[in-house]
């Protein structure tokens, strides 16, 4: 590597984070005012017209912030995470391409890159968690890793699909192979399973279940403020978009598809464009979803994964090798993957929507099982009549 | 001379070697296997720098993905006044034994094998699958099978034995 590659690489890395905090920025006042908008509310009217530079305001405020840490917690593991979270969040984007030629550097096997780095930053979430000796962040961190380990699946092997269509892992090619015909079009089963797992990948309603404010309070985040909670926000919201930017890149055939007229700066610059713009109309779906849905309960999430997105998964890859090996044209893969779609859809909705028990759960009494009540073993209280000792400091802090 | 690879190279080894003795030095099992995860990226790091890029994906998503975090998650479960103590037991002397014969087989089988003088190459993991699924096919099923066993063996073990109570 010469110097100037080393000068060209670096530049670029700075450009792509100064890109992202900036992109991040403009996210959180969008989800602010498009929640708003659902709620029929005004969202952030104050700072600038209509609020635009309430993010401005926001990163103030987080920089001046008091930063504090528990009593309790565990000093290395609890500043560590925020990092160990954000750094995979950041590497991902080292492959993603923007426009032709608009990428800090093209891998052969970007995809699988994408997927092995963004598992990482789970470790992230459990850091915090566990870090924080605070038992709602334990338990938030150990719902996220529960949740992630599931949709992981799902997420990889609906990405695997679309590798099958382009016989690459290149993220660039698979963007050229879209220029005729996108992989929305050719796959409409495997982008309802990306952007599902997707969803719950990021942790965002309705799969929030491990920072779900009503039960465990904001899991892994609870103890942070200031600029180490900003930096989760950070990392949360550059992976909205990076998952936004795989739907678009994946299945809405990034910025060839429809045709994307000149060549060389101009063409560059209309890609980027048109790039960013399908990006921010998925992100848009995405905080639509927010506004609509409610929040799955965990034993339903969990369920939801193993039970409809996992078979569906291998359903599309089963698919899509069928087509691939007998060489059918790919107008029979769109009417399977419709049909399968629909199968899905019947299920989920027909069958688990008009009998709604079917997904929840029945505590039963033990007189209606017809069986013995359990003795449980009960502390007595010491003969003195001192106050039953309570537990220390829960694990952290050796 | 010292080239950039020699200093990335020296970087995966201090990386990998740092980690391991964390993971045997920490007398707190969570750092113990905070160091497991540095260690094996260190590990990645290596083979990424014997152009194996394929194999270091898979190390970073396999170990550092999937393998560590269920480690991490079953100690979360855990207290960690169970584990003290673990680091010093008095079988020490003997692991380190094994560790060490561990170690001599493996260095003298490196020692041992020919250095290539031939140019590095990459290898595209095209190339790679093509010849798992061909030439390679029947270990490569056995090694699934492994996996399915283990499944199994899960599922008999969690598997509720006799009445509910």
């Amino acid at each position: 590597m010469t110097a100037l590659e080393g000068l060209f690489y670096g530049l670029g890395a700075a450009g792509l984070l100064v890109f992202l905090s900036g992109t991040v920025m403009v996210l959180t006042w969008l989800e602010r005012k498009a929640l708003a908008r659902i709620q029929l509310r005004m969202g952030p009217m104050r700072v600038g017209p209509h609020g635009t530079l309430q993010p401005i305001a926001d990163v103030a405020k987080l920089m001046t912030k008091e930063d504090i840490t528990p009593s309790w917690a565990d000093k290395r593991v609890f500043w560590l995470a925020p990092a160990a979270l954000l750094m995979p969040a950041l590497l991902v984007w080292v492959t993603i391409p923007m426009a032709r030629d608009l990428v800090l550097r093209n891998l052969d096997m970007g995809l699988f890159y994408v997927i092995a780095v963004s598992v990482l930053s789970v470790m992230g979430l459990v850091m915090a968690g566990w870090g924080s000796a605070n038992k709602y962040a334990m338990l938030g961190g150990l719902r996220a890793v529960g949740a992630l380990i599931s949709y992981e699946i799902p997420f990889i092997l609906a990405v695997l699909g679309v590798a099958m269509l382009s016989q690459s892992m290149d993220i660039t090619r698979i963007v050229d192979d879209q220029r005729s015909i996108a992989y929305i079009i050719v796959q409409p089963l495997g982008l309802f399973l990306f952007l599902v797992a997707g969803l719950a990948e990021l942790g965002r309603t309705p799969f929030d279940i491990h920072h779900a404010e009503s039960e465990v309070v904001g899991g892994p985040f609870v103890e942070y403020s200031g600029a180490h909670w900003a930096a989760f926000m950070l990392a949360e919201y550059i992976n909205t978009f990076t998952v936004a930017a795989l739907v678009v890149l994946l299945f809405l055939g990034g910025w060839r598809w429809p045709a994307m007229p000149g060549d060389g700066a101009l063409h560059t610059l209309l890609s980027l464009i048109w790039f960013l713009t399908k990006t921010y109309f998925v992100i848009l779906a995405i905080f639509w979803i927010r506004g609509t849905f409610p929040r799955l309960r965990i034993d339903q999430l969990m369920a939801f994964a193993w039970k409809v997105l996992v078979p569906l998964a291998f359903v599309n890859i089963l698919l899509t090798g069928l087509v691939l090996y007998y060489d059918l044209g790919w107008w029979v893969l769109t009417i399977l993957s419709l049909l399968s779609l629909a199968a899905a859809f019947y299920i989920i909705f027909g069958r688990y929507g008009s009998r709604a028990e079917r997904m929840t759960v029945r505590v039963y009494s033990t007189r209606e099982l017809g069986l013995k009540p359990a003795v449980r073993p009960q502390a007595a209280p010491p003969p003195d009549g001192s106050p039953v000792q309570v537990d220390k400091a829960p694990a952290a802090g050796a | 001379m010292v080239t950039p690879s020699l200093v990335l190279f020296y970087l995966a080894g201090v990386l990998t070697l740092g980690g391991a003795l964390g993971v045997v030095m920490s007398r707190n099992i969570v750092y113990a296997s905070l160091g497991l995860i540095v260690a094996l990226l260190g590990v990645a790091g290596v083979f990424l720098l014997a152009f194996a890029e394929f194999l270091a994906l898979v190390q970073v998503f396999i170990y550092g993905g999937a393998i560590v975090i269920v480690i991490v998650f079953a100690l979360m479960l855990t207290r960690l006044e169970d584990f003290r103590g673990l680091s010093d037991h008095k079988q020490w002397p003997l692991a380190a034994l094994a560790a060490m014969a561990i170690f001599g087989v493996l260095a003298a089988a490196i020692a041992r094998t020919a250095v290539s003088t031939q140019e590095r190459a990459e290898v595209g993991f095209t190339v790679l699958g093509e010849r798992l699924f061909t030439d390679w096919a029947v270990p490569f099923e056995v090694v699934s099978l492994v996996l399915l066993v283990a499944l199994i063996g899960a599922v008999v073990m969690v598997r509720p034995t006799g009445d509910r109570n």
